[in-house]
């Protein structure tokens, strides 16, 4: 990243722009009308990411969302690096939405895809190094000095013969001199906060209780919606009988929406009451006829056909009309429901003359305009106005903007178009979390592999059947000759170097919605091919650390977290009686990551997971705990599903509601989990998400080796151990 | 009205007597740092210290707590181990459960200043996480209690 480079001017904004009236959400604020007030316009704002203040403050104006990923540090320590300043002086505001803060490849404000670091280094580096440039110049015109004489430190411009000036000092003086044309990012070797592990900006209030989430935005006169919704996806609201709701002290009206009826209360409690006392009948349509039993069904059926192609490697049916053995296995993974600890929740300010929307949100571009198209105002009157996240893993992000829409058309219900509206906060129940839909999709794969005499795989046929989590959506153009890469990603570009490799895809239309869910395909991808590797190993008798790392070979990042992997965890170490390892490998969103499991089964057939070692590399490192922290999150996240997580359906209806049938992995459930971060110069890669494909492959391949029971279908339950050990 | 103690405050509240704790600190008293995530006290989120007992704010009637001592994130001094614990240990990732995994930690700490990992295992096991802190929380709560054996040094 060090070296000469060149200032794009039209990526610079003037002074100002899209400074004014940020959320503060550094600060100890609470509420809105305090959140406001993010300060004047710094002197110095060499664009739309940057202010230095004169008081010496430095200002990252953040175009992402923070949701636990450490995103706010991990750019702030960028920013600060170049620009040398102070660290403790150093504060995020949220941005606006404005198209200087888009996504840099997906054309508006998006935080997802593991991508913020990876996109944003470059402008961030170029925005501190370009400011730094400019301080510089300033403290030397002051000394009438050669700038190139001068250093800085620390938020200071340092003479040769030792005199300092604050940036605080410098800051006016500098923001009238020319945006330099070409400045120089610093060496690697010279950094004081990249490479380091840097404590989170966000810590003491998020200790402290004062971080404002979306769920606590209040404002004067506002009022709590909660919305009753229909029993299954596309029913239609054919009576209401809102009396005994009405009579619920406390509630101020009831209104009909598309999502369903809500009720709006001067409380969370008396909406909730209301909510409960609506007498409501539906029109259920199809939807009701909906089970997964019949979807898994339909998808078995479907995997047996040809698909669209993904990937066309050679001849498979010819290689696998010539192999000597053909292993066939088919996978299956449900419905996931994301579960953030935050349940979704919006807060709307309508008025005649604008709307503000107060939400954790990941994709706050799409949510304006979605927002603007239901209260019928124009998309420059709408506001976001994103606070943090509870937790997104992808729900935060919804192409149709459900949670945001559904609170609009809640505050245009409630006002009389025209005239001031009151502010109303839609808060989903758990229950309205869980059941109102946005799943990571139900999964169906086969796979067939042709054998050769010595044992090589010369045929790989693997068919896939999920629903698009593309179609139907503004980004459906991203689908190319009818294959959605999300759907086949981490099996169409696996790295193992079969020489006849055929992906096929099918992409049912079934009217559950579906969506990105932390890690998006390769959330199955992985579990199917790192599973199905070690079923070959197996027949072939061969070690599955072995096998991989002779197909391998061509792959060094691959090997190396593997290898690393293996070696901490002393893969073929005698373990205690009743315990095994399993691993696997994965690469997703630009970073290699292996890992090991070492299980045991208890009594009543409970996989306990008592260890997993991690190794990765996600090349470049901003901040190396917040790689560890992401590893762990990850690993912990797809504990969950590979061991309890499901969502299932029976006559239209999903039938968890809860953390009780929802589970999540618990504290005294998590192993011991070691994460080793592999040195590297390669392009920084994500790391929200790659820690989460591995895992569950892991687990299930250490099953198998404990057991000799192979369970091709998550979650992997008691019940299902038990019933594979009767097999077994 | 009811009248209650939070945080070393007497406090009048005008919230039916059935309204959960938790919607009465979060909309009446503006203490929102004690979270919702589940309304049917299966997840932590929302515990706070009645009587210095942890307790699920979301399935606690207000007129249940009446006059009892009630303890919020707020209310926990700032330099308490267990905060400074979270802090050092760099727990929180979105941050939302932590208010009520703290609280939960504190309570645990009080009653057991020397736990187990089966007593953090016990006690804090219904605090739930879906970022998955729960390595930093373990690491947390024994320094906390390191710190407590230690004089507070």
């Amino acid at each position: 990243m060090n070296g000469i480079v060149k200032v794009n001017r039209r990526d610079l904004l003037k002074t100002g722009l899209a400074v004014g009236g940020g959320l503060m959400l550094a600060c100890y604020f609470s509420l809105p009308d305090q959140l406001e007030a993010a300060g004047p316009a710094g002197p110095l704002a060499p664009n739309a990411f940057l202010r230095v203040d004169t008081n010496g403050m430095v200002t990252l104006i953040n175009n992402k969302s923070e949701m636990g990923q450490g995103i706010f540090t991990s750019l702030s320590m960028i920013v600060a690096e170049e620009l040398d300043c102070d660290w403790r002086r150093v504060r995020v505001l949220a941005a606006h939405v404005d198209p200087a803060y888009n996504h840099t490849e997906f054309g508006s404000q998006v935080t997802g895809g593991s991508t913020s670091v990876r996109t944003e280094w470059s402008r961030l580096a170029l925005a501190g190094a370009t400011a730094r440039a400019m301080l510089v110049m300033a403290a030397a015109r002051s000394w009438q000095a050669d700038p190139a004489v001068c250093r800085t430190e620390k938020g200071q411009v340092v003479h040769p013969d030792g005199r300092r000036l604050d940036y605080g000092k410098l800051a006016a003086k500098a923001a009238g001199l020319p945006i330099p044309v070409q400045v120089k990012l610093k060496d690697p070797a010279g950094y004081t906060l990249i490479g380091h592990p840097i404590r989170r900006l966000d810590s003491p209030i998020k200790v402290n209780g004062t971080a404002v989430f979306g769920i606590d935005v209040q404002m004067p006169g506002m009022l709590v919606a909660v919305i009753a919704r229909p029993p299954v996806f596309g029913a239609v609201l054919k009576e209401m009988d809102a009396d005994k709701a009405k009579a619920v002290p406390g509630v101020k009206a009831v209104v009909a929406i598309p999502a369903g009826v809500a009720v709006v209360a001067d409380g969370y409690w008396p909406a909730l009451q209301g909510s409960k006392a609506l007498k409501l009948s539906w029109d259920e349509g199809p939807g009701a006829r909906l089970s997964t039993e019949e979807i898994r069904g339909q998808y078995a059926a479907l995997a047996r056909t040809p698909g669209i192609p993904a990937r066309r490697e050679g001849d498979v049916p010819a290689a696998l009309a010539k192999a000597v053995r053909l292993l066939e296995a088919e996978y299956e993974v449900p419905y996931l429901a994301h579960a953030p600890m935050e349940p979704l929740n919006c807060c709307v300010d309508l008025r005649a003359d604008g709307c503000d929307i107060y939400t954790g949100t990941q994709m706050q571009t799409i949510d304006r305009d979605a927002a603007a198209r239901a209260c019928g105002l124009p998309p420059e009157k709408v506001q976001i106005h994103t606070a943090y996240l509870g937790g997104g893993f992808g729900r935060r992000a919804n192409p149709a903007s459900d949670f945001v829409v559904e609170a609009v058309q809640v505050a245009m219900a409630l006002g009389t178009p025209g005239t001031p509206g009151t502010p109303v906060k839609v808060i989903r129940t758990r229950e309205d979390d869980m059941r109102a839909g946005y799943y990571r999709p139900f999964w169906y794969d086969r796979i067939i592999a042709g054998l050769a005499g010595d044992g090589t795989v010369i045929g790989w046929q693997h068919t896939i059947v999920g629903q698009s989590i593309m179609a139907g959506t503004a980004f459906e153009g991203t689908i190319k000759d009818g294959i959605d890469e999300t759907s086949v990603e981490g099996a169409a570009d696996t790295p193992y170097p079969f020489a006849n490799l055929w992906v096929d895809l099918h992409s049912p239309k079934v009217p559950v919605p579906v969506q990105w869910w932390r890690s998006v395909g390769h959330s199955h991808t992985a579990f199917v091919v790192e599973c199905f590797l070690d079923e070959i190993a197996n027949v072939l008798g061969r070690d599955p650390l072995e096998l991989r790392r002779t197909l391998l070979a061509g792959h060094p990042r691959h090997l190396r977290v593997l290898e690393v992997a293996a070696r901490q965890a002393d893969w073929g170490r005698p373990l205690p009686a009743g315990h095994a390892l399993g691993l696997a490998v994965h690469a997703s969103f630009g970073s290699y990551v292996a890992q090991v499991a070492e299980v045991s089964v208890s009594t009543t057939g409970k996989v306990l997971v008592h260890r997993v070692v991690c190794a990765v590399d996600c090349g470049r490192i901003v901040n190396p705990d917040t790689v560890e922290a992401q590893m762990e999150s990850g690993i912990i996240f797809g504990l969950t599903a590979a061991l309890s997580g499901a969502i299932t359906l029976k006559d239209g209806r999903i039938e968890q509601s809860n953390f009780h049938d929802y589970p999540l992995l618990r504290l005294d459930e998590t192993p011991r989990i070691e994460v080793h971060i592999i040195p590297s110069t390669e392009a920084p890669g994500g790391i929200g998400e790659p820690g989460v494909p591995p895992v569950a492959p892991a687990v299930a391949n250490a099953l198998f080796t404990l057991t000799g029971a192979r369970i091709r279908a998550l979650p992997l339950t008691a019940n299902k151990v038990l019933a594979a050990l009767g097999r077994a | 009205m009811i009248t209650l103690n939070v945080n070393g405050k007497g406090l009048e509240v005008s919230a039916s007597p059935d309204t959960p704790l938790l919607w009465v600190l979060r909309e009446e008293l503006r203490l929102t740092g004690t979270k919702f995530g589940c309304g049917e006290g299966l997840c932590g989120a929302c515990t706070v210290h009645v009587g210095g007992e942890p307790t699920r704010s979301c399935v606690t009637a207000v007129s249940e707590v009446k006059g009892a001592e009630i303890t919020t994130i707020e209310g926990l001094p700032a330099n308490h181990p267990v905060k400074q614990a979270w802090l050092d240990q760099e727990v929180s990732q979105c941050g939302y459960c932590q208010p009520g995994q703290i609280m939960g930690a504190a309570a645990l700490l009080h009653g057991k200043p020397q736990p187990t990992d089966a007593e953090i295992d016990a006690e804090l096991g219904g605090n739930l996480c879906r970022c998955g802190t729960y390595p930093r929380i373990r690491k947390a709560v024994h320094q906390a209690a390191a710190k407590a054996k230690g004089g507070g040094k």
